[in-house]
Protein backbone atom coordinates (compact mmCIF):
# COMPACT_ATOMS: atom_id res chain seq x y z
CA UNK A 1 0.00 0.00 0.00
CA UNK A 2 1.92 3.40 -1.00
CA UNK A 3 -1.07 5.89 0.29
CA UNK A 4 0.98 8.99 -0.11
CA UNK A 5 4.15 8.74 -2.46
CA UNK A 6 2.36 10.12 -5.77
CA UNK A 7 0.55 13.30 -6.87
CA UNK A 8 -3.08 12.70 -5.89
CA UNK A 9 -5.76 12.62 -8.75
CA UNK A 10 -7.19 16.12 -9.75
CA UNK A 11 -10.56 15.18 -8.98
CA UNK A 12 -12.93 17.33 -6.67
CA UNK A 13 -10.48 20.09 -6.73
CA UNK A 14 -11.04 23.68 -7.41
CA UNK A 15 -9.60 25.13 -10.63
CA UNK A 16 -6.05 25.83 -10.80
CA UNK A 17 -5.49 23.98 -7.21
CA UNK A 18 -4.89 20.81 -8.86
CA UNK A 19 -2.60 22.26 -11.23
CA UNK A 20 -0.25 24.01 -8.35
CA UNK A 21 -0.33 21.19 -6.40
CA UNK A 22 1.02 19.08 -9.14
CA UNK A 23 3.42 21.21 -9.95
CA UNK A 24 4.61 21.44 -6.25
CA UNK A 25 4.81 17.09 -6.03
CA UNK A 26 7.39 17.55 -9.17
CA UNK A 27 8.94 20.41 -7.24
CA UNK A 28 9.11 18.24 -4.07
CA UNK A 29 10.37 15.10 -6.51
CA UNK A 30 13.56 17.12 -7.33
CA UNK A 31 14.26 17.29 -3.55
CA UNK A 32 16.65 14.20 -2.63
CA UNK A 33 17.37 12.38 0.85
CA UNK A 34 20.54 14.14 1.87
CA UNK A 35 22.08 10.50 3.51
CA UNK A 36 20.43 8.59 0.15
CA UNK A 37 20.86 11.56 -2.46
CA UNK A 38 19.49 8.33 -5.34
CA UNK A 39 15.94 8.69 -3.54
CA UNK A 40 13.82 11.93 -3.66
CA UNK A 41 11.86 12.88 -0.68
CA UNK A 42 8.86 11.48 -2.87
CA UNK A 43 10.12 8.23 -3.47
CA UNK A 44 10.72 7.90 0.37
CA UNK A 45 7.28 8.50 1.17
CA UNK A 46 7.84 11.07 3.72
CA UNK A 47 5.60 13.92 1.60
CA UNK A 48 2.49 13.71 3.25
CA UNK A 49 0.38 15.91 1.49
CA UNK A 50 0.26 18.71 -0.74
CA UNK A 51 -2.90 20.64 -0.35
CA UNK A 52 -4.41 24.23 -1.22
CA UNK A 53 -6.28 25.48 1.66
CA UNK A 54 -9.69 27.28 0.98
CA UNK A 55 -7.59 30.43 1.69
CA UNK A 56 -5.64 30.02 -1.16
CA UNK A 57 -2.64 28.76 0.95
CA UNK A 58 -0.35 26.10 0.36
CA UNK A 59 0.80 23.10 3.00
CA UNK A 60 3.27 20.71 2.55
CA UNK A 61 2.87 17.66 5.20
CA UNK A 62 6.40 16.21 5.63
CA UNK A 63 6.67 13.29 8.09
CA UNK A 64 10.10 12.36 9.66
CA UNK A 65 11.13 8.35 9.40
CA UNK A 66 12.71 8.00 12.53
CA UNK A 67 11.97 10.31 15.48
CA UNK A 68 15.86 11.07 16.04
CA UNK A 69 16.86 11.20 12.51
CA UNK A 70 19.59 13.98 12.18
CA UNK A 71 18.30 14.32 7.99
CA UNK A 72 14.43 15.86 9.48
CA UNK A 73 16.13 19.52 9.66
CA UNK A 74 18.42 19.50 6.28
CA UNK A 75 14.97 18.00 4.71
CA UNK A 76 12.91 20.31 5.82
CA UNK A 77 15.77 23.44 4.80
CA UNK A 78 16.09 21.61 1.32
CA UNK A 79 12.53 21.60 0.94
CA UNK A 80 11.99 25.18 2.02
CA UNK A 81 14.76 26.47 -0.50
CA UNK A 82 13.07 24.07 -3.63
CA UNK A 83 9.54 25.56 -2.56
CA UNK A 84 11.00 29.32 -2.52
CA UNK A 85 13.19 28.64 -5.86
CA UNK A 86 9.38 27.27 -6.99
CA UNK A 87 8.17 30.69 -6.58
CA UNK A 88 6.36 29.09 -2.93
CA UNK A 89 7.64 31.44 -0.76
CA UNK A 90 3.92 31.62 0.98
CA UNK A 91 3.71 27.73 1.64
CA UNK A 92 3.69 26.17 4.79
CA UNK A 93 5.88 23.34 5.63
CA UNK A 94 4.43 21.24 8.43
CA UNK A 95 5.50 18.39 10.39
CA UNK A 96 2.82 14.98 10.67
CA UNK A 97 3.45 12.62 13.28
CA UNK A 98 0.62 10.14 12.55
CA UNK A 99 0.32 7.82 10.80
CA UNK A 100 3.80 7.29 11.52
CA UNK A 101 6.25 6.53 8.21
CA UNK A 102 6.66 2.65 7.42
CA UNK A 103 9.42 1.50 5.11
CA UNK A 104 6.09 0.33 2.95
CA UNK A 105 5.77 3.97 1.81
CA UNK A 106 8.81 3.54 0.08
CA UNK A 107 7.77 4.15 -3.67
CA UNK A 108 8.56 1.40 -6.28
CA UNK A 109 11.07 3.41 -8.38
CA UNK A 110 12.51 4.17 -5.01
CA UNK A 111 12.93 0.50 -4.32
CA UNK A 112 14.35 0.04 -7.90
CA UNK A 113 16.64 3.09 -7.23
CA UNK A 114 18.14 1.87 -3.76
CA UNK A 115 19.00 -1.61 -5.19
CA UNK A 116 20.92 0.33 -8.05
CA UNK A 117 22.39 2.13 -5.39
CA UNK A 118 23.72 -0.91 -3.75
CA UNK A 119 21.14 -0.72 -1.09
CA UNK A 120 18.94 -4.03 -0.33
CA UNK A 121 15.21 -2.42 0.15
CA UNK A 122 13.22 -3.65 2.64
CA UNK A 123 11.46 -6.85 2.68
CA UNK A 124 10.09 -8.41 5.08
CA UNK A 125 6.34 -7.11 7.00
CA UNK A 126 7.23 -4.27 9.63
CA UNK A 127 9.67 -5.71 12.37
CA UNK A 128 8.17 -7.96 15.05
CA UNK A 129 9.80 -7.97 18.48
CA UNK A 130 12.02 -11.31 18.06
CA UNK A 131 15.05 -11.56 18.68
CA UNK A 132 18.51 -10.49 17.65
CA UNK A 133 19.43 -13.77 15.21
CA UNK A 134 15.92 -14.34 13.54
CA UNK A 135 16.67 -12.09 10.73
CA UNK A 136 14.50 -12.77 7.66
CA UNK A 137 16.66 -13.63 4.75
CA UNK A 138 17.85 -10.61 2.38
CA UNK A 139 18.61 -10.21 -1.36
CA UNK A 140 22.59 -9.13 -2.13
CA UNK A 141 21.87 -5.92 -4.17
CA UNK A 142 24.96 -6.65 -5.96
CA UNK A 143 24.60 -10.29 -7.32
CA UNK A 144 20.87 -10.97 -6.19
CA UNK A 145 22.15 -13.85 -3.88
CA UNK A 146 19.50 -14.36 -0.85
CA UNK A 147 22.63 -16.35 0.76
CA UNK A 148 23.32 -13.05 3.20
CA UNK A 149 24.05 -12.70 7.02
CA UNK A 150 23.58 -9.86 9.06
CA UNK A 151 26.20 -8.17 10.54
CA UNK A 152 24.47 -5.76 12.80
CA UNK A 153 20.93 -4.49 13.19
CA UNK A 154 21.89 -0.85 13.03
CA UNK A 155 23.79 0.82 10.34
CA UNK A 156 25.11 3.81 8.86
CA UNK A 157 21.95 5.94 9.32
CA UNK A 158 18.79 5.37 11.93
CA UNK A 159 17.24 3.33 8.89
CA UNK A 160 19.59 0.84 7.62
CA UNK A 161 20.75 -2.32 9.19
CA UNK A 162 24.08 -3.69 8.04
CA UNK A 163 24.71 -7.34 6.07
CA UNK A 164 27.43 -9.18 4.41
CA UNK A 165 26.16 -11.28 1.18
CA UNK A 166 28.06 -15.20 1.46
CA UNK A 167 28.00 -15.53 -2.24
CA UNK A 168 30.06 -12.73 -3.72
CA UNK A 169 31.50 -11.81 -0.24
CA UNK A 170 30.37 -7.67 -0.60
CA UNK A 171 28.87 -6.02 2.52
CA UNK A 172 25.84 -4.11 1.71
CA UNK A 173 23.15 -1.71 3.31
CA UNK A 174 19.96 -3.12 4.07
CA UNK A 175 16.90 -0.63 4.49
CA UNK A 176 15.13 -1.51 7.67
CA UNK A 177 11.68 -2.67 7.78
CA UNK A 178 9.72 -0.29 10.18
CA UNK B 1 -22.36 14.65 24.55
CA UNK B 2 -20.20 13.67 27.11
CA UNK B 3 -17.18 16.09 27.87
CA UNK B 4 -14.08 14.93 26.01
CA UNK B 5 -10.86 14.33 27.74
CA UNK B 6 -9.87 17.86 26.16
CA UNK B 7 -12.29 19.73 27.82
CA UNK B 8 -11.97 17.73 31.24
CA UNK B 9 -8.05 18.85 31.44
CA UNK B 10 -8.36 22.33 29.95
CA UNK B 11 -11.36 23.30 33.25
CA UNK B 12 -9.12 21.55 35.47
CA UNK B 13 -5.72 22.72 36.43
CA UNK B 14 -4.91 19.75 38.11
CA UNK B 15 -5.66 17.28 35.52
CA UNK B 16 -3.29 19.43 33.00
CA UNK B 17 -0.26 19.97 35.72
CA UNK B 18 -0.49 16.16 36.12
CA UNK B 19 -0.40 15.50 32.01
CA UNK B 20 2.45 18.05 31.80
CA UNK B 21 3.94 16.11 34.88
CA UNK B 22 3.38 12.82 33.08
CA UNK B 23 5.15 13.81 29.57
CA UNK B 24 7.75 15.60 31.47
CA UNK B 25 8.84 12.11 32.97
CA UNK B 26 8.36 10.07 29.71
CA UNK B 27 10.41 12.82 27.93
CA UNK B 28 12.93 13.54 29.90
CA UNK B 29 13.59 9.66 30.98
CA UNK B 30 14.32 9.17 26.96
CA UNK B 31 16.70 12.06 27.09
CA UNK B 32 18.92 11.02 30.12
CA UNK B 33 18.83 7.11 28.77
CA UNK B 34 19.91 8.72 25.27
CA UNK B 35 22.46 10.26 27.21
CA UNK B 36 23.56 7.90 29.16
CA UNK B 37 24.13 5.53 25.82
CA UNK B 38 25.81 8.41 23.98
CA UNK B 39 28.88 7.98 26.08
CA UNK B 40 29.55 4.73 25.05
CA UNK B 41 30.36 5.61 21.24
CA UNK B 42 33.89 5.05 20.69
CA UNK B 43 34.05 2.88 23.94
CA UNK B 44 32.00 -0.21 22.58
CA UNK B 45 33.16 -4.10 22.93
CA UNK B 46 32.92 -4.08 19.41
CA UNK B 47 31.56 -1.36 16.08
CA UNK B 48 28.20 -2.99 15.54
CA UNK B 49 27.73 -2.71 19.46
CA UNK B 50 28.91 0.91 19.10
CA UNK B 51 27.18 2.06 15.83
CA UNK B 52 23.93 -0.23 17.70
CA UNK B 53 23.93 1.80 21.10
CA UNK B 54 24.54 5.09 19.28
CA UNK B 55 21.29 4.43 17.15
CA UNK B 56 19.68 3.74 20.14
CA UNK B 57 20.71 6.67 21.55
CA UNK B 58 19.53 8.74 18.44
CA UNK B 59 16.20 7.18 18.78
CA UNK B 60 15.87 7.70 22.37
CA UNK B 61 17.43 11.84 22.21
CA UNK B 62 14.68 11.66 18.83
CA UNK B 63 11.50 10.73 21.23
CA UNK B 64 12.73 13.07 23.71
CA UNK B 65 12.81 15.98 21.19
CA UNK B 66 9.05 15.72 20.43
CA UNK B 67 7.65 15.01 24.24
CA UNK B 68 9.60 17.88 25.90
CA UNK B 69 8.53 20.12 22.95
CA UNK B 70 4.91 19.34 23.99
CA UNK B 71 6.08 19.40 27.70
CA UNK B 72 6.87 23.13 26.91
CA UNK B 73 3.81 23.90 24.80
CA UNK B 74 2.09 22.52 27.46
CA UNK B 75 3.80 24.37 30.39
CA UNK B 76 3.14 27.64 28.31
CA UNK B 77 5.86 29.60 29.82
CA UNK B 78 7.99 29.73 26.76
CA UNK B 79 10.24 27.04 27.73
CA UNK B 80 11.40 24.68 24.23
CA UNK B 81 12.66 21.64 24.35
CA UNK B 82 16.29 22.83 24.87
CA UNK B 83 15.37 25.04 27.79
CA UNK B 84 14.33 22.00 29.29
CA UNK B 85 16.73 19.60 28.43
CA UNK B 86 19.86 22.17 29.27
CA UNK B 87 18.65 24.53 31.64
CA UNK B 88 17.23 22.88 34.43
CA UNK B 89 18.36 21.42 37.78
CA UNK B 90 18.63 17.77 38.33
CA UNK B 91 15.53 17.81 41.18
CA UNK B 92 13.31 19.40 38.07
CA UNK B 93 14.14 16.25 36.42
CA UNK B 94 11.30 13.71 35.97
CA UNK B 95 13.00 10.28 34.51
CA UNK B 96 13.43 7.18 36.10
CA UNK B 97 16.09 7.28 38.48
CA UNK B 98 17.19 3.36 36.67
CA UNK B 99 17.68 5.54 33.27
CA UNK B 100 20.84 7.75 34.82
CA UNK B 101 22.18 5.16 36.48
CA UNK B 102 25.81 4.60 34.80
CA UNK B 103 26.99 2.50 32.32
CA UNK B 104 29.35 -0.29 33.68
CA UNK B 105 30.50 -3.09 31.55
CA UNK B 106 28.75 -4.04 28.42
CA UNK B 107 26.13 -6.30 29.96
CA UNK B 108 25.11 -3.85 32.63
CA UNK B 109 24.33 -1.13 29.58
CA UNK B 110 22.23 -4.07 28.25
CA UNK B 111 20.67 -4.99 31.26
CA UNK B 112 19.60 -1.81 32.00
CA UNK B 113 18.36 -1.11 28.38
CA UNK B 114 16.63 -4.16 28.10
CA UNK B 115 14.57 -3.10 31.65
CA UNK B 116 13.55 0.13 30.23
CA UNK B 117 12.93 -1.11 26.74
CA UNK B 118 10.51 -3.31 27.83
CA UNK B 119 8.76 -1.24 30.12
CA UNK B 120 8.95 1.61 26.65
CA UNK B 121 7.41 -1.17 24.89
CA UNK B 122 4.49 -1.25 27.05
CA UNK B 123 4.31 2.52 27.57
CA UNK B 124 3.90 3.12 23.95
CA UNK B 125 1.42 0.00 23.22
CA UNK B 126 -0.80 1.36 25.69
CA UNK B 127 -0.56 5.33 24.51
CA UNK B 128 -1.36 4.85 21.11
CA UNK B 129 -4.77 4.40 22.07
CA UNK B 130 -4.62 7.75 24.49
CA UNK B 131 -7.41 10.47 24.25
CA UNK B 132 -4.45 12.57 23.93
CA UNK B 133 -3.91 12.93 19.83
CA UNK B 134 -0.28 14.27 20.66
CA UNK B 135 1.24 11.31 22.78
CA UNK B 136 -0.70 9.42 20.94
CA UNK B 137 1.12 10.00 17.63
CA UNK B 138 4.49 10.65 19.37
CA UNK B 139 3.58 7.03 20.87
CA UNK B 140 2.95 5.49 17.61
CA UNK B 141 6.30 6.53 16.12
CA UNK B 142 7.94 5.89 19.09
CA UNK B 143 7.28 1.53 19.43
CA UNK B 144 8.17 1.06 16.06
CA UNK B 145 11.54 1.82 17.34
CA UNK B 146 11.36 0.42 20.99
CA UNK B 147 10.84 -2.71 19.25
CA UNK B 148 14.15 -2.17 17.56
CA UNK B 149 15.74 -1.74 20.80
CA UNK B 150 14.40 -4.66 22.56
CA UNK B 151 15.00 -6.83 19.92
CA UNK B 152 18.70 -5.44 20.33
CA UNK B 153 18.62 -5.20 24.48
CA UNK B 154 16.91 -8.90 24.85
CA UNK B 155 18.72 -10.55 22.28
CA UNK B 156 21.92 -9.62 24.11
CA UNK B 157 20.45 -10.29 27.52
CA UNK B 158 20.18 -13.71 25.97
CA UNK B 159 23.50 -13.71 24.38
CA UNK B 160 25.23 -12.83 27.52
CA UNK B 161 23.11 -14.39 30.55
CA UNK B 162 22.93 -18.36 28.45
CA UNK B 163 26.34 -17.54 27.75
CA UNK B 164 29.63 -17.71 29.57
CA UNK B 165 30.02 -18.70 33.04
CA UNK B 166 32.16 -15.22 33.87
CA UNK B 167 28.99 -13.18 31.02
CA UNK B 168 26.55 -15.06 32.99
CA UNK B 169 27.55 -14.40 36.28
CA UNK B 170 28.41 -10.64 35.14
CA UNK B 171 24.78 -9.58 33.72
CA UNK B 172 23.32 -11.95 36.89
CA UNK B 173 25.31 -9.31 38.88
CA UNK B 174 24.25 -5.72 36.91
CA UNK B 175 20.75 -7.55 37.32
CA UNK B 176 20.95 -7.71 41.07
CA UNK B 177 22.64 -4.18 41.21
CA UNK B 178 19.37 -2.29 39.06
CA UNK B 179 16.42 -4.48 39.97
CA UNK B 180 15.70 -2.00 42.72
CA UNK B 181 15.38 0.78 40.46
CA UNK B 182 12.34 -0.70 38.86
CA UNK B 183 10.25 -0.71 41.53
CA UNK B 184 9.50 2.74 40.38
CA UNK B 185 8.27 1.83 36.63
CA UNK B 186 5.00 0.43 37.69
CA UNK B 187 4.44 1.51 41.01
CA UNK B 188 1.54 4.59 40.42
CA UNK B 189 1.60 8.06 42.04
CA UNK B 190 -1.12 10.64 41.50
CA UNK B 191 0.03 11.66 38.25
CA UNK B 192 -0.21 8.41 37.08
CA UNK B 193 -3.63 7.81 38.52
CA UNK B 194 -4.70 11.32 36.97
CA UNK B 195 -3.49 10.46 33.06
CA UNK B 196 -5.27 6.87 33.77
CA UNK B 197 -8.29 8.50 34.43
CA UNK B 198 -8.42 10.67 32.07
CA UNK B 199 -7.72 8.14 29.69
CA UNK B 200 -4.38 10.38 28.81
CA UNK B 201 -2.38 7.03 29.48
CA UNK B 202 -3.34 3.58 30.21
CA UNK B 203 -3.38 1.74 33.72
CA UNK B 204 -0.19 1.08 34.77
CA UNK B 205 -1.47 -1.89 36.91
CA UNK B 206 -2.52 -3.61 33.80
CA UNK B 207 0.94 -2.87 31.94
CA UNK B 208 2.84 -3.97 35.50
CA UNK B 209 1.25 -7.28 34.53
CA UNK B 210 2.23 -8.02 31.28
CA UNK B 211 5.41 -6.56 31.82
CA UNK B 212 6.43 -8.77 34.58
CA UNK B 213 5.09 -12.17 32.28
CA UNK B 214 7.64 -10.72 29.44
CA UNK B 215 10.29 -9.99 31.97
CA UNK B 216 10.20 -13.42 33.15
CA UNK B 217 10.13 -15.08 29.73
CA UNK B 218 13.33 -12.90 28.70
CA UNK B 219 14.90 -14.37 31.76
CA UNK B 220 14.33 -17.88 31.25
CA UNK B 221 15.96 -17.66 28.06
CA UNK B 222 18.66 -15.91 29.64
CA UNK B 223 19.02 -18.80 32.43
CA UNK B 224 19.07 -15.97 34.57
CA UNK B 225 17.05 -15.31 38.03
CA UNK B 226 14.44 -13.18 38.84
CA UNK B 227 15.71 -11.04 42.15
CA UNK B 228 13.75 -10.33 45.00
CA UNK B 229 12.15 -6.96 45.64
CA UNK B 230 13.63 -4.57 47.49
CA UNK B 231 13.04 -1.75 49.60
CA UNK B 232 13.56 1.49 47.30
CA UNK B 233 14.44 4.92 47.87
CA UNK B 234 14.80 7.40 44.93
CA UNK B 235 11.73 8.21 43.22
CA UNK B 236 12.77 9.91 40.32
CA UNK B 237 9.58 10.56 39.03
CA UNK B 238 8.90 12.67 41.57
CA UNK B 239 12.78 14.56 41.29
CA UNK B 240 14.14 12.36 44.00
CA UNK B 241 17.50 10.90 42.20
CA UNK B 242 20.62 8.91 42.72
CA UNK B 243 23.62 11.22 42.63
CA UNK B 244 24.65 10.44 39.39
CA UNK B 245 22.38 12.08 37.50
CA UNK B 246 24.13 15.66 38.70
CA UNK B 247 26.91 14.21 36.75
CA UNK B 248 25.21 13.23 33.88
CA UNK B 249 23.20 17.08 33.87
CA UNK B 250 27.31 18.69 34.40
CA UNK B 251 28.50 17.18 30.80
CA UNK B 252 25.06 17.29 28.79
CA UNK B 253 24.52 21.21 29.90
CA UNK B 254 28.05 22.26 29.69
CA UNK B 255 27.73 23.82 26.89
CA UNK B 256 24.48 25.75 26.34
CA UNK B 257 25.23 26.96 30.29
CA UNK B 258 29.03 28.28 29.58
CA UNK B 259 27.81 29.66 26.37
CA UNK B 260 24.52 30.91 26.55
CA UNK B 261 22.54 31.05 23.22
CA UNK B 262 25.64 29.26 21.49
CA UNK B 263 24.26 27.94 17.86
CA UNK B 264 26.33 25.51 15.48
Amino acid sequence: MRPVAQAPAAAGARGGAAEVEQRIWAVLAGVPDPEIPVLSIVDLGIVRYVRRADDGGVHVGLTPTYSGCPATDVIRALVRSALDEAGQREALIEEVLFPPWTSEWLSEAGRAKLRAFGIAPPEDAVASPKHLWAAGAVSCPRCGSRASERVSEFGSTPCKAHYRCLACAEPFDYFKCL
Amino acid sequence: MSATPAMLVAGNPAAHAARLRYVLRLGDTSLVLGQRLSEWIGHSPALEEDLGLANLALDLIGQARLLLSYAGELEGKGRDEDALAFLRDAPEFANLALAEQPNGDFGHTIVRQWLIDSWQLQIYEGLQGSSDARLAAIAAKAVKETRYHYRFSSGWLTRLGDGTPESQRRVQRSLEDLWRFTFELFAPDEVDEQVSELGIAPSLSQQALRWSALIDADLAAATLKRPAALPYPWHGKRGVHTEHLGHLLSQLQHLPRTYPGAHW
